[in-house]
């Protein structure tokens, strides 16, 4: 039996499943797809948020604001990028103003600090490529960006390292209170087999195969305490374990992501003036040096929908170039779609309705810059349930909060380099030419808790694949070093988990 | 120190090292960062390449072989597995590989051949699903000719380039069906000779004016929705048709790869994507050359190899010019030596002491009327007989090239019945009608 399970391997389950593996706990993270920061984590604006957006008084105002506050040294611990560039909130007219002003005063009651408004003068100074027409602007200094993958890759290996277990393609198909713990189920998963990133935590608390689980077979999963962190489908979860108090309707964020040559272009993260009809498309450099811009936002009712329209990418270039009209859409890269997880109650819901059952919910945007506040918070509650469940919650002796950077070899010296290759010659051979990426940090990625298992999962941790060709040369090749690695076929080798396989078969082979 | 480094071991790079070979240099070295030389053409298993260079139909392995053979005869040093990850305008090189790690090399002239690549898919903001199964029909290529495996079995083809055309017919011969091939242009970008044998030989529909408005499917590809476009190349609604497949190839148009041209601060041609150059294909920085498909897009290999001829040519003849440049100033007796290497039947090269040294004294810019796109070169630096290259913009039929001076009188012209995008055009401009001339404006008249 474990002592916890979380259901989700996003930002919100990775991050408190790290702050749980601080203590000497059985812990698993369930997680339906073929890889960690598979939902809302891995699509959205990459801002940890100053905390001037959340009303005075909620959950989303407290956690976003300790959260942003405690996110430069949680991600100097876990190895992953973190710069504090600073955001602007930009005004056009009057009406844009007052809205400014009151962020000004609702952030100074939530606590942000060093918070001012600039005109024009001063804002262009700052930020000279924004557009002529912009009057003035809210500046937080404390703004910063991030990778949420990268931060959620990251927390979930050093939670592994530290003894956590992930189980992936482990959908939860039922959840049954028996007794002290509760017994979970997985659905039927097709191809993709529950799998299980062993460690000794797992041996110890779950003799039995999972797999037997994942088919649905008599053996369900046990945990005493179960954290529900599940995205869009946290009300589904919730309601498995007899909680129907709230729902989650996703609304769809569709972004464009443009080349390093644009990252330069604005160094601030430009945010609009929130109206009635939302945040409006936002424009930021990201961590890793591209230009990002959107989202929309539009309620939906499909939580597998992450499809982008001909609608959303108009409205992105359109807003985008009012905020900042020199942004040259043709060195577009990619674009992508991302679902949050909106809540009916307008709120973060963080509750224990059941004893031994914590719901973490409805963690939309400023979800990301909450998650390392939120999992401290939901560490507590997991100790305050503990007694009652006969468990106890000693530190662990020898928990190590750091992760070796996964970017290291990137951004060391010509010297280092060439010490690190002298150790590991695949250091010194380029897999991905645009990212210049070599096949040593690729295999690292595909050897590393959490292990890439599908090409995706080698490109948000490596960046192969992610520059100007997108594959084109590389991934045949990532294919066979995952192929050779993970010691499986060719032709079983997916981009994305599930049925998304590269090849189909071999060639000349019979029908 | 290096004379001559060459970035790209592909068709370019090779006949510009075996033509500066001929022309007298020794220490050359080829850098390739795939695992063999010949490039992009390794994967290139059908026929067709050859005819106009060596007058008989070969396939791209053996065309590459031509002239792997020459540099392995010649015993031209080159480094497989190798990537340059920075050129600098002084000309140094810093590569990486698994045997030397990360090392710089000075050169004394340099040939930029690191060929193009794809556009992808990521560029088009096609709506719709992420799945797998959307390739860009070179990576195809690869999976199937060069690893054996087969992408998909039911197929779509976006963008009627080259690349997608051949796929079209290995796809087809591979056993899967291929339901369409969509153009947004209203005519092809690819060569007359592969529509006919590549799609009407295999009753393979070509749907000009059609592109791809959705992509369907959660994890593997399950169809695309595609429509036809107006003149403005916007969706025509109404029109939309829905394809089940499950593998969607982009042939949507190459890209020179010119990100080290940038580091080494070579000016580049916005229509092209490639190096400014001159009649000798030098760029914009001295002693840095180009050609190939990191110059401009060609549409046949043998054309590539004749222009690399010219670079390799040209590289050969500065670096003989800086020798002799030493040489007057009486030291580096090794350079000298280089300079004595030459035979007599370069009657081109600089060491016949008739030819001017680098750099060329004139300045004859190249500009294009839009109907033609652009030149290369695109600007002229001494008076001799040259052949100038360009690409037009549609299709037309009935046509005159005609080149005018900088008071528009015209000096020069040639007609054709057809000229298309799919298509290189070159003119070959004599000497003498570079007398006198300032400026070079290149038209495209419709008879």
């Amino acid at each position: 039996m474990f002592d916890v399970a979380v259901i989700g391997a996003g930002v919100t389950g990775g991050m408190i499943a790290r702050e749980l593996s601080r203590y000497n706990l059985s812990i698993c993270i369930l997680e339906k797809m073929n890889d960690v920061a598979m939902g809302a984590t891995r699509a959205n604006s990459a801002i940890v948020h100053a905390g001037f957006d959340a009303k005075e008084g909620s959950l989303k105002a407290k956690f976003n604001v300790k959260g942003s506050e405690m996110m430069e040294n949680v991600a100097k611990e876990l190895g992953v990028k973190y710069k504090r560039n600073g955001s602007l909130v930009i005004g056009f007219n009057e009406e844009d103003r007052r809205e400014i002003e009151n962020l000004y005063a609702r952030g100074c009651a939530n606590g942000v600090r060093d918070l001012q408004i600039l005109e024009k003068e001063a804002l262009h100074e700052l930020e000279p490529n924004l557009s002529d027409t912009v009057e003035c602007a809210l500046y937080a200094p404390t703004g910063a960006i991030i990778c949420p993958y990268e931060l959620t890759i990251a927390a979930i290996g050093n939670a592994m390292d530290n003894g956590v277990a992930l189980i992936r393609n482990f959908e939860v198909g039922s959840i049954t209170k028996v007794d002290d713990h509760f017994e979970i189920t997985a659905k039927p998963n097709g191809d993709m087999q529950a799998s299980v990133d062993s460690t000794d935590a797992v041996d110890k608390a779950y003799a039995v195969d999972p797999v037997n689980a994942a088919d649905g077979a008599a053996t369900p999963l046990q945990a005493r305490i179960v954290i529900n962190a599940a995205g869009v489908y946290a009300d589904e979860i919730a309601a498995m374990a007899g909680d129907t108090s709230f729902t989650i309707n996703p609304r769809r964020g569709e972004y464009i992501l443009l080349d390093k040559e644009c990252g330069h272009l604005v160094s601030h993260t430009i945010f609009r003036t929130p109206s009635k009809m939302g945040k409006g498309i936002l424009v930021t450099p990201t961590v890793d040096g591209n230009l990002l811009t959107g989202p929309t936002s539009v309620d939906i009712s499909d939580k597998e929908d992450t499809t982008t329209t001909a609608e959303g990418f108009a409205l992105i270039i359109k807003e985008a170039l009012e905020n900042v009209d020199s942004i040259p859409f043709g060195k577009t890269i990619t674009s992508f779609c991302g679902l949050r997880a909106t809540g009916s109650t307008g709120d973060f819901v963080i509750n224990a309705p059941v004893e031994g059952f914590i719901n973490v919910a409805g963690i939309e945007s400023p979800g990301l810059s909450a998650s390392p506040a939120i999992a401290e918070h939901v560490a507590d509650m997991a100790a305050a349930q503990s007694a009652a469940l006969g468990m106890t919650f000693e530190p662990k002796a020898d928990f190590n909060p750091y992760r070796a950077p996964m970017h290291h070899f990137r951004e060391a010296s010509i010297a280092e380099k060439q010490e690190i290759i002298r150790k590991d010659r695949s250091y010194g051979k380029i897999v991905c030419r645009c990212e210049g990426v070599t096949e040593g940090e690729i295999l690292a990625a595909i050897r590393t808790n959490p292990k890439a298992m599908d090409l995706d999962g080698v490109k948000r941790r490596t960046r192969a694949q992610m520059g100007r060709c997108q594959g084109g040369f590389c991934s045949p090749h990532i294919v066979e070093m995952i192929a050779a690695e993970l010691n499986i076929p060719i032709e079983k080798v997916t981009k994305s988990g599930g049925n998304s396989y590269v090849n189909v078969s071999r060639t000349k082979e019979e029908v | 120190m290096t004379d001559l480094v060459i970035i790209g071991g592909g068709p370019a790079g090779m006949s510009a090292a075996v033509e500066a070979y001929k022309n007298g240099i020794r220490d050359i070295l080829i850098l390739e960062r795939d695992k063999s030389l010949g490039g992009i053409l390794q994967q290139c298993i059908h026929n067709g390449f050859g005819l106009h260079k060596f007058g008989e139909e070969l396939t791209g392995p053996e065309y590459a072989w031509r002239y792997e053979k020459q540099v392995r005869e010649l015993g031209i040093p080159y480094k497989l597995g190798t990537m340059v990850l920075d050129i600098t305008e002084d000309k140094v090189i810093t590569a990486t590989n698994e045997e030397d790690g990360i090392f710089q090399i000075q050169a004394k002239a340099i040939v930029l051949a690191m060929g193009c690549r794809e556009r992808s898919k990521g560029a088009l903001n096609i709506a719709g699903s992420r799945p797998a199964g959307i390739f860009s029909a070179g990576t195809a290529q690869k999976y199937v000719n060069k690893m054996g495996y087969l992408p998909g079995k039911e197929v779509v083809i976006l963008g009627s380039g080259d690349i997608g055309l051949i796929m079209a017919r290995r796809m087809t011969l591979e056993g899967s069906k291929v339901h369409a091939v969509c153009e947004l242009m209203p005519y092809s970008g690819g060569l007359a000779r592969n529509i006919e044998q590549c799609l009407n030989d295999f009753n393979i529909p070509l749907k000009l004016s059609h592109t791809v408005v959705k992509i369907h499917g959660k994890e593997r590809l399950e169809g695309v929705t595609i429509a036809r476009v107006d003149e403005r190349r916007k969706p025509i609604a109404g029109t939309e048709e829905y394809i089940p497949c499950d593998t969607l190839l982009l042939s949507v148009g190459l890209i020179p790869e010119n990100e080290l041209s940038k580091s080494a601060g070579v000016s580049l041609d916005r229509i092209t994507s490639g190096p400014v150059v001159d009649q000798n294909r030098q760029t914009s920085v001295e002693g840095i050359f180009a050609c190939g498909n990191v110059l401009h897009v060609h549409d046949l290999v043998d054309y590539v190899s004749e222009e690399a001829e010219i670079a390799g040519r040209s590289a050969a003849k500065y670096i003989v010019s800086l020798a002799r440049n030493t040489e007057t100033n009486c030291s580096d007796t090794s350079a000298v030596t280089v300079a004595a290497n030459c035979t007599a039947d370069n009657t081109d090269s600089a060491c016949n002491g008739k030819t001017d040294a680098y750099p060329e004294s004139i300045h004859i810019p190249v500009t294009t009327d839009g109907k033609i796109r652009y030149t290369v070169p695109q600007v002229i630096t001494r008076k001799q007989d040259l052949s100038v290259f360009f690409r037009v913009a549609d299709i037309y039929h009935n046509v005159s090239f005609n080149v005018y001076n900088e008071n528009h009188e015209k000096v020069f012209s040639k007609r054709a019945l057809k000229a298309a995008p799919g298509e290189m055009e070159s003119i070959t401009l004599k000497s003498s009608v570079l007398e006198n001339v300032k400026a070079l404006h290149f038209e495209l008249e419709v008879r």
